[in-house]
């Protein structure tokens, strides 16, 4: 029983040393020459400016979540899709029952003006 | 072909008549325009009578299915019968109520629905994944309803308290399923109860913490001391009809998936954690009566009171006999009727904005406003156990089922508790009927809908105290084939 956890043991073993070593490596052989310019955070080439916690319109939460929950129930159709024909007519009404209920929710989101970006 | 297992429908007839209501509920409040309260409290009712008839249909049919992870015996019909009786009552409590805080949308109705559905699932569950499911499809409308009055500072706190710790609680909860699955390789409580034979609970440390972490779970949503914190704050901001469901149908659900739990699962379990289950009874029942003692807010009050009514339920778990289960069916029965009454009487005697809430408030109450006084009058004397109401019918089968399951301590210890109580519900009817009259610019007017819930609730109250002989065989079939 133990013994079949060896690789992940294995595995988890290099996961704890590789990153150690990557970092332990350049420490020792690279050469430090700081610059203020070295030493800015690295924004793709334009200087920072300000702090990352800022206020944002709260309309960003509502579309991440909307856009997860669609997403993550989109997902449901791959197996479904994969397996159909062997599911047969009761695979369809099941699967047909479940977009049913999520289109009433889909429904609500634009009836509620969700989606609404003004 | 792909083997697909026993489904067997008929187990969630009445979870899909609840369901169906709750997408009609949320359709024609999408597309209805105007005036439109009436039709979506009819459809919501419609819903909740037809899931009780279907429910009353299907008694002694013992309808099991989805693989058996589903099961529809007399013990998960009473409760679905209760479930909708708490929906409907919640239901007249809140017409009036959300009118007058103007907080009225149609959403409301469909967060009682589908948190039914949820119930419906944790009563009938027969396994563990699906009671998680149940318990998670019951909480999370629950979390909503306790924020739904969006603009109130307190709603908002109620909402977030609630749903942090109802978090933590199914986090725990799934944990504990996770190491019951690892030591007995079945969720199923049928197999766990087979598997657990020739086991001792404190033989297998890792079944121990997994029993352990799932009682945890389900104590959160139940409100056994020391898991209670939660439970002032979110009954205070919640608004008050939802408060009456919180403290009724969610409880009950908790029962009822503990109950098939620790009787049918970990039946074989059960000498060893009956310790444990005393010592949440004990501390369950003192904590909730002593502090409710001190409180001037009447819904804090009963916020606190459903607490030590909780211990006295979990007296009844801890004697794991067929009585107990009876005891606290009937309990909850009698529970549902008084606290929904109690409740009534808040909204009734509350103005918009939630005012009038304290309890020195209703000083003086009954020469200007007798019926109402009257009618709280008996429902904190149910409360408080005193004959005869169904409160003391309630209790009486409690104590009497500890007693002969030989727990007199715990029967003693209760009694000892329902006598604390009666001085903080008797404080209430002292204040209306002996303190002179408050200044207050109260008004009351008695709406309809209101008035039916309150007088339902007086019916019920009175009528398990006066003739619980028919509530006895309810009861009795209600645990048939459980045990």
């Amino acid at each position: 029983m133990i013994e079949a956890y060896f690789p992940i043991f294995v595995l988890f073993i290099f996961a704890l040393i590789t990153p150690v070593v990557m970092l332990l490596i350049p420490k020792i052989v690279a050469k430090r020459e700081p610059t203020p310019i070295k030493d800015a955070a690295y924004e793709c080439g334009i200087p920072a400016e300000g702090d990352a916690r800022e206020r944002f319109p709260i309309k960003f939460y509502l579309i991440a979540i909307l856009f997860l929950l669609f997403d993550l129930e989109a997902v449901f159709l791959y197996p479904w899709a994969y397996i159909y024909k062997k599911l047969g007519l009761f695979g369809l009404i099941e699967m047909g029952v479940f977009i049913t209920i999520l289109l009433v929710g889909y429904i609500y989101v634009i009836k509620k003006g969700a989606l609404k970006w003004q | 072909m792909i083997e697909i297992p026993f489904i067997n429908l008929a187990v969630i007839y009445p979870e899909i008549a609840i369901f169906t209501a709750s997408v009609i509920v949320l359709l024609v409040d999408l597309f209805m325009k105007g005036e439109k309260q009436g039709t979506l409290s009819t459809i919501t009712m419609l819903g909740f009578a037809a899931a009780a008839i279907i429910a009353s249909r299907q008694w002694f049919h013992f309808e099991t299915g989805f693989s058996d992870a589903l099961i529809a015996d007399n013990f998960a019909l009473v409760f679905k019968l209760l479930f909708c009786a708490a929906g409907v009552l919640t239901l007249f409590l809140s017409v009036h109520y959300l009118n007058r805080e103007k907080i009225f949308r149609g959403e409301y109705f469909f967060l009682i629905l589908s948190s039914t559905v949820g119930m419906m699932i944790l009563a009938s569950a027969n396994e563990l994944i699906t009671a998680f499911l149940g318990l998670e499809v019951m909480s999370v409308p629950l979390y909503l309803l306790a924020g739904y009055d969006k603009k109130k500072l307190l709603s908002n706190e109620a909402a977030l308290k609630y749903f942090l710790m109802g978090a933590f609680a199914s986090g725990i909860l799934i944990y504990g399923i996770a190491f019951v699955y690892g030591n007995l390789g079945t969720t199923n409580f049928d197999e766990i109860y087979r598997a657990l034979q020739g086991k001792t609970l404190y033989g297998e440390p890792l079944l121990l913490l997994g029993l352990g972490l799932i009682l945890i779970g389900f104590s959160f949503k139940t409100a056994f001391v020391p898991f209670h914190s939660w439970v002032p704050d979110v009954y205070v901001g919640t608004p008050t009809p939802a408060t009456a469901f919180f403290s009724i149908a969610p409880k009950a659900a908790g029962f009822a998936i503990l109950f098939r739990l620790l009787f049918k699962a970990f039946a074989p379990m059960m000498p060893d954690i009956t310790g444990i289950l005393w010592v949440l009874a004990v501390l369950t029942m003192f904590a909730g009566n002593l502090i409710a003692i001190a409180q001037r807010n009447i819904k804090r009050m009963l916020a606190y009171s459903s607490i030590a009514h909780a211990g006295y339920i979990l007296i009844a778990l801890t004697t794991g006999t067929a009585d107990g289960a009876k005891a606290a069916i009937l309990y909850l029965l009698a529970y549902t009727a008084m606290n929904v009454g109690a409740f009534g009487i808040v909204i009734l005697l509350g103005r918009e904005g939630e005012k009038d809430l304290s309890i020195a408030g209703y000083s003086g109450l009954s020469r200007r406003h007798p019926i109402a006084a009257a009618a709280m009058a008996l429902f904190m004397f149910s409360l408080a156990g005193i004959p005869p109401t169904a409160g003391f019918i309630g209790k009486f089968y409690i104590f009497r089922g500890a007693v002969s399951a030989g727990f007199i301590w715990l029967a003693i210890l209760g009694v000892v508790n329902s006598l604390i109580s009666v001085y903080y519900y008797l404080r209430v009817i002292v204040i209306m009927y002996m303190k002179p009259e408050a200044e207050s610019d109260r008004v009351i007017t008695y709406p309809l809908s209101l008035m039916v819930a309150i007088i339902l609730a007086a019916w019920g109250t009175v009528q398990i105290g006066i003739f619980p002989n028919s509530w006895l065989n309810l009861v009795r079939d209600s645990v048939s084939g459980f045990f």
